[in-house]
């Protein structure tokens, strides 16, 4: 099966609850309208559809616009050798949605990072801690909101954060006139 | 004497005695045995295998006992990027390494942040330990670390060390 038959019989299914097939390169992307429901498509996509592999699950954050976050789940087949993408939104007020620990275990911790950096909550996750920041950093870093340098934090006997000096932007660098061999320092010099 | 001008220590005429300072002594012993602590945080840690393995040979130096426990080292050698989820464990290994101790800050991650302007780096381990000295670089090479731990054993031989003890004592 192509990913366009994994995303018509997904289609069929789900009937109203996915939106139309959007393809790109190949790629088949659907949009599931209710996030509530989200475990349920999956479910189906990994029995029915032999979806047996969760690559990703990423978050979008469209600041200003209404639903503010997209989930972005890239799912794999390994018997069809194809992929399906399924996204869906999430309001601001809410930030919640439904966990897919027990569809794929493999969601733990995609889900864990996205609550990190984003603080969308996963409901039914069995261990929703922060995975790459410390538990008691008062933000969530990969929001459109928070300054690419950083904030004020600290907390005593774990960890402190202070801004970057941004210098213009977030790196900066002029290249030289001088090529490799002259601006790179090496061992040996007397090459031929 | 066969004619020929003795510039070094004559066993045959001076005895079995060598006359020196005793500061002297001591930091030639330091400066023979300068023990690192590999505090490999990332790619520069690379680097600093290379320079510990056959090829570039710390043992050259009396460097080449890496200690994993920071109580038998004397430099901490910050290879990498410090993340702020890292920064405060890096500054408690360094307050367990015993007196007398140096820092080196390898690379540009540990010297000033590098490339990483963002949230979650600290902006160079000057930050929360007194660096001896910085190497440049991304990561630096062996070479560049060698010269780094050179300057070291200058730096300790000339460290005035008997006024150190009576500080302490």
């Amino acid at each position: 099966m192509t990913p366009r038959d994994l995303a018509s019989q997904l289609q069929a299914h789900c009937g109203d609850l996915v939106g139309s097939l959007v393809e790109f390169r190949g790629e088949a992307t659907l949009t599931v309208r209710e996030a509530r429901r989200i475990p349920e498509v999956c479910e189906y996509a990994r029995t029915a559809l032999d979806c047996d592999l969760l690559l990703d699950i990423s978050s979008i954050d469209n600041y200003g616009e209404d639903p503010r976050w997209t989930i972005v789940y890239e799912l794999y087949s390994l018997k069809h050798r194809a992929h399906l993408r399924l996204k869906t939104g999430v309001s601001e007020e809410q930030s919640e949605l439904p966990t897919l620990t027990r569809v794929w275990p493999a969601a733990n911790w995609h889900e864990r990072e996205i609550y990190d950096m984003m603080g969308i909550r996963f409901s039914g996750h069995p261990d929703l801690r922060r995975i790459l920041m410390w538990e008691g950093y008062p933000h969530f870093p990969l929001r459109k909101d928070f300054p690419l340098a950083g904030r004020t934090t600290d907390l005593p006997e774990v960890a402190f954060t202070e801004p970057a000096p941004m210098e213009g932007g977030p790196f900066v660098t002029a290249p030289g006139q001088a090529g490799a061999a002259e601006r790179e320092p090496r061992a040996r010099t007397n090459h031929p | 004497m066969k004619g020929k001008r003795e510039l070094s220590y004559d066993s045959k005429i001076e005895g079995d005695v060598v006359v020196t300072r005793l500061e002297a002594a001591i930091n030639w012993f330091r400066k023979h045995s300068i023990w690192p602590m590999p505090m490999g945080l990332a790619c520069c840690a690379i680097e600093l295998m290379g320079a510990g393995a056959s090829r570039y040979d710390l043992a050259r130096f009396g460097m080449e006992v890496m200690r994993f426990s920071p109580r038998q080292s004397d430099v901490m050698i910050v290879a990498g990027t410090v993340t702020y989820k890292m920064a405060l464990v890096v500054k408690r290994l360094y307050e367990q390494m015993t007196e007398p101790k140096w820092v080196i800050a390898m690379g540009a991650c540990a010297s000033t942040g590098g490339m990483y302007r963002s949230y979650s780096v600290l902006q160079g381990v000057d930050r929360i330990l007194p660096v001896d000295f910085y190497v440049a670089g991304c990561p630096p090479r062996p070479e560049a670390l060698l010269e780094a731990l050179m300057k070291l054993q200058d730096k300790v031989s000339n460290e005035r060390v008997l006024a150190t003890l009576k500080q302490a004592g």
